[in-house]
């Protein structure tokens, strides 16, 4: 295995709050790495500096690429793909019109997408914002896979969803992280059980365990003591 | 009747005046968060455009001089406000105190400038006879510029909603307008949406600082800031980042001022848009197309 992304001292200070304090992990090519923790440990953030979208240090690679200094629009030009926490959707909209915008290069891959979202082909003229909060997140989602990209951050992508709906996203995740990598911030241990290869978790801006998903899951005591939850 | 149909078509041109400055503003504060304090600034420099170069085209035909001054007029504020973006704005982004401080200085400077070179004197700007002119409509004279501002903002009005509605840019404009940073989340340089509209918005000031010479038949060099406080309460009072806001707000502040001035008394119109914005922030802080705190 090589590391896709190499994630090495990066720094966040947000106002007064030292969020992330030079937490360091790779992430694999290919297949899912999920980024854990309690609520407010700084996953989120953490896929925004990834992004560019908030003042960061540190180093961050792609494919032996430094990142840490390039503007966002660019980063994603390299082939990062992201689907923020709150689906960040444009509201006034249509979903044809929020698909179109993130068309980059001509090569839109709008087959791959209605194959995995075919509602969204028939809801097409509809305002994004008049869309239940399944049907936005399929918007989010399929608005990373149009293009094709090396590594897609995803934040919490099951946030607010009926089971039926997680169920589904994780399939769509699953599929997904046959076509790319994926770093996946997701509160839903069911659902990092079932698509993770890799955990990285974060407790208080440090990263504090790093190894494959399954083995943590597994360790009951584990991830107790690191996420403050009890694996169903 | 007449007078009632006279007042009416007046606050309508005076309302196209108003709206092709404040949608500009509307838009960059929408897409930007700027508040651009120096649009005033655009709207002088292209009255000012169209003076100098009139000036300079003694013994050219009035139509031609007129229109050959318009366009150089238009092309001067639009350059400007384009080069204000780039050279002022843009290293400023998200420093929003800093901003209001380097655009309300660049107002006051470029007045100070215009004063230092041309003076304080208003100047008067030849415009064909026909615009003079009136037409009889409904049994009013109506002077024939108001039709020309009234013509005019319906064509700006159309065309940046064609602009917004049917262009890829138009579209990273309205996504901008809703989520900035989400629109560069998808590898989209937003900072290129930020000059055009930055020169679109100087484009319409720069006209309406034409037009306006029609309309006062002068220019001087204050024209631009004292237009530039209804163009805020307009923006204000349409919902800041809302063109169709904007242009429904523009008529009802012309409307207003304009019956005011005449049913109750000359001088109240002023007042009384101020109190229309006091009333609408009342009712419906957000403005009238709810778009934006």
């Amino acid at each position: 295995m090589t590391a896709l992304l190499e994630v090495r001292d990066l720094h966040v200070r947000l106002g007064e709050s030292h969020v992330l304090q030079g937490i360091e992990f790779d992430v694999e090519e290919g297949g899912v790495t999920a980024l854990l923790g309690r609520n407010g440990v700084g996953k989120t953030t953490t896929l925004r500096a990834l992004m560019g979208l908030v003042d960061r240090s540190g180093s961050v690679v792609l494919a032996g690429e430094e990142l840490v200094s390039t503007p966002t629009h660019r980063i994603v030009r390299r082939g990062v793909g992201y689907v923020p926490e709150d689906r960040d959707v444009f509201a006034g909209l249509t979903v044809d019109e929020n698909l179109r915008l993130a068309e980059r290069n001509g090569a839109a891959r709008y087959d791959l997408v209605y194959d995995l979202f075919p509602e969204l082909r028939e809801r097409g003229s509809q305002l994004a914002g008049t869309l239940s909060g399944g049907q936005q997140q399929m918007v989010a989602i399929a608005r990373a896979l149009l293009n094709e990209n090396r590594v897609l951050l995803v934040d919490e992508p099951t946030k607010g969803l009926a089971p039926a709906l997680v169920t589904q996203v994780a399939d769509v995740l699953a599929r997904v992280s046959e076509l790319a990598t994926v770093l996946l911030v997701e509160q839903n241990l069911g659902v990092v059980n079932r698509v993770a290869r890799d955990a990285v978790v974060l407790d208080t801006g440090r990263v504090v365990h790093i190894g494959p998903a399954k083995e943590l899951l597994a360790d009951t005591p584990m991830v107790h003591r690191l996420l403050g939850v009890g694996h169903a | 009747m007449t007078t009632f149909v006279l007042l009416t078509v007046t606050g309508l041109g005076l309302g196209a005046l108003y709206f092709l400055i404040a949608s500009g503003l509307s838009l960059i504060y929408g897409l930007m968060g700027v508040l651009n304090f120096a649009h005033g600034a655009f709207l002088t420099v292209g009255a000012y455009g169209m003076w100098f170069t009139e000036s300079k085209l003694g013994g050219v035909p009035i139509w031609p001089r007129f229109l050959i001054g318009a366009v150089a007029g238009i092309a001067v504020g639009t350059l400007f406000a384009a080069l204000v973006e780039i050279v002022l704005i843009r290293p400023l982004y998200r420093r929003h105190i800093e901003q209001v401080l380097v655009t309300v200085g660049l107002g006051l400077a470029t007045t100070a400038l215009i004063v230092a070179i041309w003076g304080n004197d208003a100047r008067p700007v030849p415009s064909p006879a026909w615009l003079g002119e009136t037409t009889t409509f409904l049994g009013a004279h109506i002077p024939n510029d108001r039709f020309l501002l009234i013509v005019a903002a319906i064509l700006v009005l159309a065309g940046l909603e064609t602009f917004l509605q049917r262009t890829r840019y138009g579209l990273i404009i309205r996504a901008g307008v809703e989520n900035r940073a989400m629109v560069t989340a998808l590898g989209i340089d937003v900072r290129k949406a930020f000059t055009l509209v930055f020169a679109i918005g100087g484009a319409a000031a720069a006209l309406a600082g034409v037009l306006g010479n029609v309309y006062f038949t002068t220019v001087d060099p204050n024209v631009g800031t004292s237009l530039l406080i209804f163009a805020f309460i307009v923006v204000v009072i349409g919902g800041l980042g809302s063109l169709r806001g904007t242009a429904i707000a523009a008529v009802v502040v012309g409307l207003v001022q304009q019956y005011a001035n005449y049913y109750a008394s000359s001088g109240l119109g002023d007042l009384s848009v101020v109190l229309l914005l006091a009333l609408v922030l009342l009712a419906r802080p957000r403005g009238l197309s709810g778009s934006f705190a």
